[in-house]
């Protein structure tokens, strides 16, 4: 059995179960808690090296024989998800350092964040549908308490509708995973994917399908589910808010290109049309939503929303160029939205609001802050040499392949008011005068940033730099992600992995 | 049986989205337990009901129909667990939300979608 496959699962574990051990000792949890992002990190980038190396690989826990038992797989798209999740651990795990309060710290601010990493790892690398709902389960939970720690009006209001829409969807996600297996007797994927190709077509089926898609597209804030993501996001703290942008909305993702790959491809014509659909219409509404709003947070919540149509645009267009185009969408996303919110935070620490109208000078007070926003501001939105336009770039491509031209219009489009919306926030709170409403800026006053700064600005850096690498060197990341694709289109390798030669 | 069960799974489903849509936070989450047996319960019924027969059998027995699946039990007593730990945790955010807004209204928790 690879050990490397159970280490991302168990290492944010035993990171959690240290920092409670620890409850008492912020001091000993804090150093606890960036610990156990940088050797998440390690070994996600050994467990993708490794698959890269020897393929996709496959441990079956308690060595009971798939299908019965549980089947940890990771293919090469497991294993980049898994890697970028230590990328984003150990940037907002740094983050956190300066930014969460103590009373948010003695709470257990630090577990439940090694939690929530586990629950993500667990969910990217489960080749179980019921282990999945479990993953999901274990990873809203934590979520749900990040959500609401601290006890502010605001958190209380999102957490609400934050915790009701995902139970729902989780409720549905439960119901079609029983009912799939009253139809077809197993869950483990592999098998369910080998049985459902055996299968005839059935209508019972694509019902199934369907139940999956609205459940992962609740989860991922998929058009018209999405209205709960820019009524919550913005509440908690910003480094929780970053986790979340970066990685909640992207584990749906990763489901519903894992079921639409893997599991559901009996009536591609129905289902991967649909998904067309819903992800022109994510794009353009969650870019018009970001263009009417005002506040810093909320636009780029908003934006979580637009930037989901594109993942899901590769996946609706289903061909490998298409598949390598969302995924190396995802990673781009992650890193990039990780980013922006980061910066919001400092935004808000210098400026003391979120609000766009009240802020202003920042140009002029911090220029190096406001190069480090446009990094990913520009890429967001597609500009070359940054790792968005590759990203996007690809998707065209594979659209006009695929003859759907209405959608490559639209992408086009909303890329245009992507910057249009980045542009905005340029102007309004790093470009024009610091109105004179504004007080005295309290971190500008000094003239010496103090440690906490550096400890703002070194993941913003560290995160800037990886977008640019991206876009400089984007071949290699590129040649992964077709690789990562051709293993979703033809998953014979997949299977093989998990259940052996028959 | 079968067909017993799919009424009263009908039945919750629709009172668990009849009780969701009122007004009152409480009722949301009693609504939200509903819809968790719902989902149990369909489980229950679609992978099979059968009646007095082992889940375990020794090796010489061959007839599938003398077993009992144990698979759909195993699979709701972990979302009856999960459930009911999501239920705990929905309570106390409903406390706390009744002390922070001061109300269990929802129409009067619309600050965050403006």
């Amino acid at each position: 059995m690879n050990i490397l496959l159970i280490l991302p699962v168990l290492v944010p574990l035993t990171a959690a179960v240290l920092c409670m051990l620890a409850w008492n000792s912020l001091r000993v949890q804090r150093i606890l808690n960036v610990m156990g992002a940088t050797l998440l990190l390690v070994s996600g980038l050994l467990l993708l090296r490794s698959i890269w190396q020897n393929g996709i690989q496959a441990a079956q826990m308690n060595a009971w024989p798939a299908p019965f038992g549980i089947t940890l797989v990771a293919d090469l798209f497991s294993a980049m998800m898994v890697g970028i999740t230590g990328v984003i651990g150990i940037a907002v795990a740094v983050y956190s350092l300066a930014t969460i309060d103590r009373e948010r710290e003695r709470f257990g601010y630090y577990p439940l964040f090694h939690i929530l990493l586990m629950g993500v790892c667990g969910a990217f690398l489960t080749g179980d549908l019921f282990n999945l709902y479990v993953w999901f389960e274990v990873m809203l939970m934590a979520s749900f308490v990040l959500m609401a720690l601290g006890g502010e009006r605001a958190q209380m209001e999102g957490a609400i509708k934050y915790v009701t829409i995902n139970l729902v969807a989780s409720a549905m996600f439960l119901a079609a995973v029983g009912m799939l297996y009253g139809i077809v007797g197993t869950l483990n994927m592999a098998d369910l994917a080998q049985k459902l190709r055996a299968a005839p077509r059935m209508d019972l089926l694509t019902t199934i399908a369907i139940l999956f898609l609205v459940a992962f597209g609740i989860k991922a804030a998929v058009f018209p589910l999405f209205f709960w993501l820019p009524a919550s996001y913005h509440t908690p703290p910003v480094a929780v808010s970053a986790i979340f942008a970066g990685l909640l909305t992207k584990v749906g993702v990763y489901a519903l290109i894992r079921v639409f790959t893997l599991l559901f491809v009996q009536d591609v014509a129905y289902t991967h049309t649909l998904i067309l659909a819903l992800a022109g219409l994510t794009m353009i509404t969650g870019v018009l939503g970001a263009v009417a709003q005002n506040e810093f947070r909320r636009i780029l919540s908003f934006h979580i929303v637009s930037q989901i149509g594109y993942m899901i645009f590769g996946l609706g267009l289903f061909t490998t160029t298409a598949l390598a185009g969302s995924i190396f969408y995802i990673v781009h996303h992650i890193i990039v939205k990780t980013n922006l919110f980061l910066v919001s935070g400092v935004v808000h620490r210098i400026g003391g609001t979120y609000e766009l109208k009240k802020l202003g000078g920042l140009y002029s007070a911090r220029p190096a802050l406001s190069i480090l926003f446009l990094i990913p501001a520009l890429s967001l939105a597609g500009l070359p040499p940054l790792s968005g336009f590759v990203a996007k770039f690809t998707l065209v491509r594979a659209g006009l392949e695929s003859q759907s031209y209405v959608l490559v219009a639209t992408a086009l489009a909303v890329g245009l008011l992507t910057l249009f919306s980045m542009t905005k926030i340029w102007a309004e709170a790093f470009w024009k005068e610091a109105p004179a409403s504004l007080e005295v800026m309290p971190a500008l006053s000094s003239s010496e940033p103090d440690v906490s700064y550096w400890l703002l600005i070194l993941p913003i850096a560290s995160l800037a730099l990886i977008t640019i690498l991206i876009g400089l060197a984007a071949e290699p990341i590129y040649v992964l992600a077709s690789r990562a694709a051709q293993q979703l289109i033809d998953p014979a390798e997949y299977i093989q992995a998990v259940l052996g030669r028959r | 049986m079968e067909t017993v069960l799919a009424f009263v799974i009908g039945g919750l489903y629709a009172a668990g989205l009849f009780t969701m849509l009122r007004r009152n936070i409480v009722r949301l989450v009693i609504g939200l337990g509903l819809l968790g047996h719902a989902a149990n319960l369909l489980i229950f019924t679609i992978a099979g009901l059968t009646r007095a027969r082992p889940p375990l059998i020794s090796e010489s027995v061959t007839n599938p129909e003398a077993l009992a699946d144990p698979m759909p039990h195993a699979l709701i007593l972990t979302a009856i667990v999960i459930g009911f730990a999501v239920q705990a945790f929905a309570l106390v955010l409903i406390y706390r939300v009744i002390q922070t807004v001061g109300t269990d209204d929802l129409d009067d928790m619309k600050a965050t979608d403006r």
